[in-house]
């Protein structure tokens, strides 16, 4: 039942993303003065909403598991942050892709990549750390106050690095700034995050039966080995 | 009351170890003497450069040189299964925690006070032109960088690895109190005025000293103890 109810939601996303796919590169037309590279936007913008959306989940479930010291919770917040830092990691790859032909480099040292590079560390941190730690226990506790440390760093860092970064005035900002795009523009973006938050869900549902199977086969050799 | 004073006990059980043994200090001094002294191949130490970027070569030696203090903060009760002892003791995990907290700052910042005139002598930079506030910032940015190390070196004792997932989990958290930090220490050491721009970055050293005291002693036991 709960198998058939994953693929109809799989169903339901593939078809959402194809529609929308055909509205982005067919009913759309270029913008005026990027060319079809604007197009990007529309995996960008939508996959940034995704991963803090997801970090924020993995925050709920940390706390969730130190209230409950539930494993499940542990599951929850261990998957949302590897397809969290999935959907980071595309922020960071599509933006450089832009940024490549827009501004003719690959990075800068501008306020919003700098921030979400380092949130990308941070994250990237908690799935190092999870990998060292073998008990699972204390592996949920461990992580989980990592998680919640990583988060309240994250708004400082965002805030902070806009102030540090904005005082010495860079051209590249005067892009951002210019107008919001047009209706018929923008729907495709919330759209397309609608079909990534499906995913992620589904992802991490995954993931999390992944972790229950693994704590089966770790209790099962346990006992054999008491045996 | 009983927080405070269980905090400094574990203070100074940490700081009479360490003055006895001398190990990290010792340790963690030389190696903030080698960094100084790589600096100056990178670039050419007599130049003006060097004042435009005191204050973020000032901060990388301190990071890097509390990596080694950090480390042993709590790997140093390993042996004899001390750590065990003390979580057996009276002596909660937040009290351990702002103890070790409490000993960890007093060595780096005396760590950070001989480096400073030691760097202003080789790169001939006028440290010294307002020391308060100049103190003020090493405290206050110290403070961070001690309380989020002392609670991932907590974090990591256990592991294989410690050494270097210490670092690797440390650096990018405490990012925004080190650029507020360098910013501050760059314009005290350069002798600019403080404007409105940088009483942004006390706020921001202020704020992170608070916010992760407080989660520091939230979690601590759950950490320690679980």
């Amino acid at each position: 039942m709960r198998e058939r109810i994953l693929y109809i939601l799989a169903a339901v996303a593939l078809a959402l993303f194809l529609w929308n796919l055909q509205t982005i590169f067919k009913v759309l037309p270029d913008e005026a003065n990027q060319g079809p590279i604007y197009r990007i936007v529309y995996f960008h913008v939508p996959s940034i909403f995704t991963g803090f959306t997801l970090f924020f989940v993995a925050l709920v479930s940390s706390i969730g598991y130190l209230w409950t010291k539930d494993l499940r919770w542990d599951g929850v917040a261990a998957g949302a942050t590897e397809v969290g830092l999935a959907f980071a990691s595309v922020v960071l790859v599509t933006g450089m892709i832009w940024a490549r032909i827009i501004w003719g480099i690959w990075w800068t040292w501008d306020a919003r990549l700098t921030s979400m590079l380092i949130c990308w560390l941070l994250y990237a941190g908690y799935l190092m750390l999870r990998r060292a730690v073998d008990e699972p226990a204390q592996r949920a506790r461990l992580s989980a106050a990592l998680s919640i440390f990583a988060f309240a760093d994250v708004i400082v860092v965002w805030k902070s690095i806009e102030w540090f970064r904005t005082q010495h005035p860079q051209p590249v900002l005067s892009i951002r700034n210019g107008g919001g795009m047009a209706p018929g523009m923008e729907a495709p973006i919330y759209l397309n995050y609608l079909v990534m938050l499906i995913l992620s869900a589904i992802l991490v549902i995954l993931r999390l039966r992944q972790e229950n199977i693994k704590r089966e086969i770790d209790a099962l050799r346990r006992f054999a080995h008491a045996l | 009351m009983n927080f405070l004073r269980n905090s400094l006990s574990i203070a100074g059980k940490d700081l009479r170890s360490e003055l006895r043994g001398k190990e990290t200090i010792n340790a963690s001094l030389s190696f903030a003497l080698v960094i100084l002294l790589l600096f100056s191949f990178a670039f050419d130490p007599g130049s003006d450069l060097v004042r435009d970027i005191s204050g973020g070569l000032l901060w990388l030696v301190y990071a890097f040189s509390s990596a080694l203090i950090l480390n042993r903060s709590f790997a140093r009760e390993l042996p004899n299964d001390c750590l065990d002892a003390l979580l057996a003791s009276p002596v909660s995990g937040a009290e351990l925690f702002f103890g070790k907290s409490l000993a960890n700052f007093t060595l780096l910042l005396g760590v950070e006070i001989v480096c400073l005139p030691v760097f202003g002598i080789f790169y001939d930079v006028r440290w010294a032109q307002r020391p308060g506030l100049l103190f003020l910032v090493l405290v206050l940015g110290t403070w961070v960088l001690t309380v989020i190390g002392t609670m991932f070196s907590a974090l990591t004792v256990n592991l294989r690895l410690r050494e270097l997932m210490l670092p690797a989990l440390v650096y990018p958290m405490i990012i925004p109190a080190m650029m507020g930090a360098i910013q501050l220490t760059t314009v005290l050491v350069s002798g600019q005025p403080i404007g409105k721009d940088n009483q942004f970055w006390f706020k921001v050293l202020i704020g992170m000293d608070i916010i992760f005291t407080l989660l520091g002693i939230a979690l601590a036991d759950v950490v320690l103890v679980g």
